[in-house]
C-alpha cells in the first residue's frame, strides 16, 4: 500500500495562495472610484473583451486575473441578481448580498480545488437616496474569498497595494467626474506594467450614474472619454 | 467552471431558460394551473393596437380587466416597455400575459448583460414567439396570451411589429395591427386614419379614437375615465428609444375628439 506524502496544510495554502497571486499579477490592474454623481470604474484593457459589466440597476462589476475564469464570475452574478430581482423586488437586490456569495464560492474553490482561482473581483453599488441607502457600497473580493469593503476608491490586480497608496495621498471624496478619470488614469499608468502614457482607447471605462433612471451602468465612448480627460 | 452554492448547471443567455433549467420552482406551470380548475375565469385583457408613424411605431391599449360581465380592474396596464428599443402589448388573460411581459423584459436585459451586446429586433420577436408557444398547453385550457410586439428597428431605421397567435405564429406587420376583444373595431377606425407618414401629434390622435371606438363597440373594452383620471397607455417608439405620452396629452387628444364629434352630431352626424 502506497502512502501519500504528508504536506502541511500550511504550505498547501500558501503555494496555492503565490500560484493565484502569481496568475493575477501577469494581468492588468482596475480601479473604482466614487465621483460625485456616482461611481467610476476604470481598467486598462487595449482588448475588446470586457473586464467590467453591469449585474444589475445600481450594481456593477469589475474582474482581473484570467479572463475565463472571472468572466464566469460576472455571469453567475448576472443571473444570481436577475433571479433574485424576479422572486422578489428589484430593489432587494443588494451588492452586499451577492459579494457575500462571491466570497463563499470563492473560498471554497480555494480551499477544495487544487487550482485556485487566479482573480480578484469588485463589486460596487451606487447609493440611492430614494430607496434609503445613502452610501455608495464598494466590495473586492479576493482569489482566497477573503471579502473587505472600501469607501471612496479600491484598486485590484498585480499593483493593487500601489495603486491604492496612490489613491489614498490623492483621492478627494465628491470629485466630478472628469476629475476623477484623469485621476484614474493617472493610477493607472503608474501600475508597473502600465504604458508611462495610456492612450484613451486602450482605457475601458464604465459607471454606475446616480443620475440615470432604473438602470445606473452606462459605458463609456473613447469619444467621451477624450472629451472628459481634455477638460 | 462550476461554483457549489452560487448558480446553476444552466451556461447560456436566455433568463427563462434558465428558470426553467435552475430555478423551475419559480416558474409557473399556468396548464397545470389551468388544468385542475375546470371553467377557471381568469380576468381577460381586452383592446390593444400599434401601427406606424412618421417617426417609428406607437403603441397604445385601454387599462379595463373584465371577468365574465364584471369589472375586474379599471387600470390595469396592458402596455409595457420591453427595452430601451422595444415594446409589448398585451391581450388575453391578464395573469400569464402580464407574467410574461415581465419575464420578456428580464429576458432581454438579461441577454443583453450576459452578451454585452443587445439582441436584433428579429431576435427579440422570435423570443416571444418562443414563449408563447411555450405557453400553448395553458392556451389550450383557456389561458391565451397573443400580445403584439413592436419597436424600433436601429439598423434599419424603421419602425416593426409583429402580431402572434396562440401556437407562437408570428406575422409581422406593415401597417397597423389590433388585438383583443375590441380589436376588430379598433382596426377598423384605424383603417380609415392611418397614414404612415403621421406626425407624434396625428398618431396619438388616432390611437385615442381608435380605443374610443373599440370602447363604444365592445363592452371588455375600457374607454377613458375622466371622472377617476384613468387614461390609456400610448408608448412612442422612435431612433431615440421609448417615450410614454403623458396623460395631458392624452387628456388633450381625447378633449379634441369629443369637441369633433359634437359638432359632427350638432351638423346632423352620428358620432
Amino acid at each position: 500500500m502506497s502512502m501519500p506524502f504528508y504536506v502541511s496544510p500550511e504550505q498547501v495554502m500558501q503555494d496555492k495562495a503565490e500560484y493565484a497571486r502569481k496568475g493575477i499579477g501577469r494581468g492588468k490592474s482596475s480601479i473604482t472610484l466614487a465621483y460625485d454623481g456616482g461611481i467610476l470604474m476604470m481598467a486598462e484593457n487595449p482588448s475588446t473583451l470586457s473586464k467590467i459589466g453591469e449585474i444589475y440597476d445600481r450594481i456593477a462589476f469589475a474582474g482581473v486575473g484570467k479572463f475565463n475564469e472571472f468572466d464566469q464570475l460576472r455571469k453567475i452574478g448576472v443571473r444570481y441578481a436577475d433571479v433574485k430581482g424576479y422572486s422578489y423586488s428589484r430593489d432587494d437586490v443588494r451588492a452586499k448580498a451577492l459579494a457575500n456569495a462571491y466570497s463563499q464560492a470563492m473560498g471554497d474553490v480555494f480551499t477544495r480545488e487544487l487550482k485556485p482561482l487566479e482573480v480578484e473581483v469588485i463589486v460596487a453599488e451606487v447609493a440611492d437616496p430614494e430607496l434609503d441607502h445613502p452610501n455608495d457600497e464598494i466590495y473586492r473580493i479576493l482569489f482566497d474569498g477573503s471579502i473587505s469593503d472600501h469607501e471612496g476608491y479600491c484598486a485590484i490586480g498585480g499593483s493593487a497595494d500601489e495603486l491604492g497608496s496612490f489613491l489614498k495621498g490623492e483621492f478627494r471624496p465628491g470629485i466630478p467626474l472628469g476629475e476623477a478619470l484623469r485621476l484614474g488614469r493617472r493610477a493607472l499608468q503608474r501600475a508597473t506594467d502600465g504604458q508611462p502614457e495610456v492612450p484613451p482607447e486602450n482605457l475601458e471605462v464604465c459607471v454606475l450614474d446616480r443620475t440615470r433612471i432604473g438602470r445606473k451602468f452606462r459605458r463609456l465612448t473613447t469619444e467621451e472619454l477624450i472629451e472628459h480627460l481634455r477638460a | 467552471m462550476q461554483f457549489p452554492g452560487l448558480g446553476g448547471s444552466y451556461q447560456g443567455s436566455s433568463f427563462s431558460e434558465l428558470l426553467t433549467v435552475d430555478y423551475a420552482h419559480l416558474k409557473v406551470d399556468w396548464s397545470r394551473l389551468a388544468g385542475s380548475h375546470t371553467g377557471l375565469s381568469a380576468p381577460h385583457g381586452t383592446t390593444v393596437l400599434a401601427f406606424k408613424y412618421g417617426e417609428g411605431v406607437i403603441v397604445a391599449g385601454d387599462r379595463l380587466a373584465t371577468e365574465g360581465l364584471r369589472v375586474a380592474s379599471r387600470d390595469v396596464q396592458k402596455v409595457y416597455a420591453t427595452d430601451e428599443h422595444s415594446m409589448m402589448a398585451i391581450a388575453g388573460a391578464a395573469g400569464p400575459a402580464i407574467e410574461m411581459a415581465r419575464v420578456m423584459r428580464i429576458e432581454l436585459e438579461h441577454y443583453e448583460k450576459i452578451e454585452g451586446e443587445s439582441l436584433e429586433i428579429d431576435g427579440k420577436a422570435n423570443k416571444l414567439s418562443q414563449m408563447i408557444r411555450a405557453n400553448l398547453p395553458a392556451a389550450m385550457q383557456g389561458l391565451v396570451v397573443v400580445p403584439l410586439f413592436a419597436g424600433y428597428d436601429v439598423r434599419r431605421r424603421i419602425g416593426r411589429m409583429w402580431k402572434f397567435d396562440v401556437t407562437g405564429g408570428r406575422y409581422e406587420e406593415t401597417e397597423f395591427e389590433a388585438t383583443g376583444s375590441g380589436g376588430l373595431y379598433a382596426r377598423e377606425s384605424l383603417k380609415k386614419t392611418y397614414n404612415s407618414g403621421a406626425s407624434k401629434q396625428e398618431a396619438l390622435a388616432a390611437a385615442v379614437q381608435a380605443l374610443t371606438d373599440a370602447a363604444d363597440e365592445d363592452r371588455g373594452t375600457g374607454g377613458i375615465d375622466t371622472l377617476r383620471g384613468i387614461f390609456p397607455t400610448v408608448i412612442f417608439c422612435t431612433v431615440a428609444g421609448i417615450e410614454q405620452a403623458s396623460e395631458s396629452e392624452i387628456r388633450t387628444a381625447y378633449e379634441q375628439l369629443v369637441e369633433r364629434r359634437s359638432a359632427d352630431r350638432a351638423s346632423g352626424g352620428a358620432s
